[in-house]
């Protein structure tokens, strides 16, 4: 999951994320000649970092790296995963993963290598670096739990030849492969390589690439106004563009894009803004999608608050605290339905996914139980003091939070009231610090389409993300045993158990999932979302 | 007079220093840890923190850093942002636009607001001066972003006669509604100014005498009335350059106009101290220069004033 914090769009979203994984990906029409010559016109933000896939974590380069480059698989529309520039990737056990290749080119005519991948992670994986997307090694032996590498070469990945290599992981993972069409995987060319080792500067300005896009030449991208992409005649894979290529337009405000939406200037915007939700739909200017998304959204109660423990006394507060919140009145009343109630801890759009998790009961509103369970969690020991939520104040959340602290207030019978930090890195520096005492809000969006991806790195023992300390040995062991299930429906099984032991500890009480909602420009078709809230981006025509 | 010029410029000099103290100071304390808000919620190796955090001189102490900033800035070299672009680089790009927005802002303010303020002003209680005053009054009360959001609506999207939006490929006739918009509030003020200035004037002595002189109404009004009123107006205009500057941020953001307000804000956002120190420094520049101009023009329009 990455930080948008520069979109508003995030901020709205959560704490995080926008994905910037592969976009897009799919579709069978590989062979449709019908792809017209209009280039599309889609919403996006001044990339942050030079656009080399290792060093872009935020969604305005993420979501531009995601066209122009290809990765070993590449994600469907529904979050399956196809083989991408990989011919095969294959292990016995779950643990040394050989990749043979396809015969592909950058869009230079250079080959893509084995090294070509290897390369690039490793550079990526090398602390000496500093890239931010750098996290996303950590399952690759010899790197750290933050996922660098001490030495510039990366020990767990071996070429074999020039179109076969190994990756050799900590321990096995069953989904390993479901990964690999994260961005932090994309390769690079030896052009991208200055004579002391490291990607160049004009590289990250004007990238050589191997996916649907390439960069409209030199100076394609227009400093804070625009970036230009065209079609790559060198790609051959599923996601063949079927317009004439795609201009990502950056906007600082997103009431600006929709304007720009309603007046035509705009073809597609991902995300209205919180101004015209109540509108968009019946408004004649644009067409308007709203669908369920991926963005799973919570309150993490860290295990140290005092009364909220791993002991019968926590776990009792936390059930209550849950009963008492009504989301459907919320996700009606203040998001006009453009959020949906939570039913488990990741999202349905993930495949796998099971709407009836034993003990799911405990995401229904039902203040008289919540009552009783708070009463008799006051009966080990009185709660005294104030139930408090955290938020960042710049991202639209004060709403929703003062809300719940109303309902949990009127219900519960207990002091509750929202913490609003001014930005989101104040919030994060309190949350890594260890030094917040209250609940705060949290949300995920997943890195790559797996149940998998919303559960380990979030409540695993001393997981990266797991920022309320939660730990429990049967969920560990349950997750463990669906990392290195071979059969689907096991995994899909052993994640619904899993989620059933969070259910009862409740490490963090979800609380929704946000819809995607997005408009498009009278005149634009095949307006498709996937996995991760993004249009598919090659399909569009207009 | 040119040595009050100079001595007035030197002025400048500890304006600055303080100002990028102050500014410096304030995002040194902005809690928050830059860094970690870089990487989001994942976790962060605490030797590719320090490697971030040397770069940025983020290490060393506070007084250190900005002795680092002031000794780059002589040279010319303001520091990268933490998007790695030169600071020079993104104020050479944000500038040119917010300046054309602000002094065509002030260009409409001024015109409009002079010349429908001395017309106010001669005809005193009449139904102009009436509307004047109401419409004024409104604009004054309303805030700024709801002018730019309906004219926004109506022209750009239902009527379509302009660009809703600007974006980066700017031009001056797609600014000309962010402009408009942007000099509203402070046309309202030069209106007001003005017509209050002028009325006091038309029952001056000196008028008295100009119009028994046998002077036409319109000299009399152009060269005695007119003049004379302006003083105050002019202060304000020059000290609104400024003000047009720095508060352009809400109408750049409600049309797409990658400027300065829109450069600092973000900057402030991210804790990026070499940018927001930049921008806010050519603020106070614009502000010295533009009070300067406004001190001269005194002279030129009331000759009684001498600068030595």
């Amino acid at each position: 999951m990455r930080l948008s914090r520069r979109t508003r769009l995030a901020s709205v979203a959560l704490v995080a994320a926008a994905s910037l994984t592969l976009t897009a990906c799919g579709g069978d029409s590989g062979d449709d000649s019908s792809s017209s010559d209009q280039v599309i016109t889609v919403d996006g933000s001044e990339p942050q970092n030079p656009l080399v896939p290792s060093s872009t974590n935020e969604t305005g380069g993420g979501n531009v790296i995601d066209e122009l480059y290809a990765g070993l698989v590449a994600y469907k529309a529904d979050g399956s995963t196809v083989n991408e520039v990989a011919d095969s990737i294959e292990s016995e056990d779950n643990k040394t993963w050989t990749v043979k290749l396809k015969d592909w080119e950058f869009s230079d005519g250079s080959k893509v290598t084995a090294d070509s991948f290897v390369k690039a992670w490793s550079y990526g994986a090398f602390i000496d670096n500093a890239q931010l997307n750098a996290y996303f090694y950590y399952p690759i032996a010899g790197t750290n739990d933050e996922g660098n590498s001490e030495t510039p070469e990366l020990s767990g990945l071996k070429v074999v030849d020039d179109k076969t290599f190994t990756i050799t992981l900590k321990q096995a993972e069953a989904d390993f492969p479901a990964r690999l069409g994260y961005s932090a995987f994309f390769p690079l060319p030896d052009a991208a390589f200055g004579s002391d080792g490291k990607v160049t500067k004009e590289f990250g300005e004007n990238p050589i690439t191997n996916g649907p896009y390439k960069m409209d030449g030199e100076g394609a991208w227009e400093h804070d106004t625009q970036i230009r992409l065209v079609p790559n005649e060198n790609y051959d894979g599923e996601r063949k563009p079927e317009n004439g290529g795609l201009t990502f337009k950056f906007y600082t405000d997103l009431d600006a894009a929709y304007t720009d939406v309603q007046a035509g200037n705009l073809d597609v915007l991902k995300s209205v803004p919180d101004s015209a939700l109540t509108t968009f739909e019946s408004d004649e200017n644009v067409q308007a999608i709203s669908e369920p998304g991926s963005v799973f959204q919570s309150f993490t109660i860290p295990q140290s608050m005092p009364g909220f423990g791993s002991d019968e006394e926590g776990k009792l507060r936390r059930q209550a605290i849950s009963l008492a919140i009504n989301r459907e009145e919320i996700t009606d009343k203040i998001f006009n339905g453009t959020r949906t109630p939570a039913k488990d801890f990741s999202s349905p759009l993930m495949p796998g996914f099971n709407e009836k998790i034993e003990g799911s009961e405990i995401l229904s509103f039902d203040p008289a139980k919540a009552k009783q369970l708070w009463a008799q969690a006051d009966e080990i020991k009185k709660f005294s003091g104030k139930f408090q939520i955290g938020y960042n104040g710049d991202g639209g959340h004060q709403a929703w939070v003062d809300a719940v602290s109303n309902q949990l207030k009127n219900n519960l019978g207990i002091q509750a009231s929202g913490k609003s930090y001014p930005t989101f890195d104040e919030l994060r520096k309190d949350v890594t610090d260890r030094t917040i005492r209250i609940a705060f809000r949290t949300g995920w969006q997943p890195d790559y389409p797996s149940i998998y991806n919303y559960l380990a790195p979030v409540y695993g023992t001393g997981a990266g993300s797991n920022d309320g300390d939660y730990s429990n040995k049967q969920f560990d062991d349950l997750i463990n045993q669906a990392a290195g299930a071979q059969d689907e429906d096991e995994r899909y099984k052993l994640y619904s158990d899993a989620q059933a032991v969070l259910m009862q500890d409740l490490p963090a009480i979800p609380t929704w999932y946000t819809n995607i909602a997005a408009a498009a420009a009278k005149g634009v078709n095949n307006v498709e979302f996937n996995w991760q809230n993004l249009p598919e981006y090659h399909k569009l025509t207009k | 007079m040119w040595w009050y010029v100079g001595k007035r410029l030197l002025q400048t000099i500890p304006v600055i220093l303080g100002a990028t103290f102050i500014i410096y100071a304030l995002v040194f304390l902005r809690p928050g840890d830059p860094i970690a808000g870089l990487f989001g919620e994942k976790p962060v190796n605490e030797g590719v923190k320090a490697q971030i955090e040397a770069q940025y001189n983020l290490d060393k102490p506070f007084l250190v850093q900005w002795l680092l900033f002031l000794k780059g800035a002589v040279t010319g070299d303001f520091g990268n942002s933490y998007t790695g672009r030169p600071v020079m680089e993104l104020v050479q790009q944000a500038f040119p636009v917010t300046i054309t927005l602000a002094l065509m802002a002030l260009a409409i303010e001024m015109v409009l607001g002079i010349v429908a303020g001395t017309i106010a002003g001669l005809r005193r209680g009449g139904l102009f001066d009436s509307t004047m005053l109401v419409t004024s009054l409104v604009v004054i009360a309303v805030p700024i972003f709801v002018f730019g959001f309906v004219l926004q609506l109506i022209f750009g999207v239902k009527l379509g006669w302009v660009s809703p939006t600007v974006g980066g490929d700017w031009s001056v006739s797609k600014l000309i509604l962010p402009a408009f918009v942007l000099g509203l509030v402070s046309f309202a003020y030069v209106l007001r100014l003005t017509r209050t200035s002028v009325a006091e004037n038309l029952s001056t002595d000196h008028v008295r005498t100009a119009r028994a002189k046998g002077l036409s109404e319109r000299q009399v009004v152009k060269n005695h009335v007119l003049r004379n009123s302006l003083i105050p107006v002019v202060t304000f205009l020059g000290v609104d350059l400024g003000a047009l500057m720095a508060g352009a941020v809400v109408t750049e953001s409600i049309f797409n106009i990658p400027g300065v307000g829109n450069l600092a804000y973000n900057a402030i956002k991210r804790g990026e101290n070499p940018t927001v120190v930049s921008v806010v420094t050519i603020m106070v520049l614009v502000y010295v220069l533009a009070s300067l101009l406004v001190d001269l023009l005194y002279a030129w329009l009331d000759p009684r004033i001498r600068y030595a």
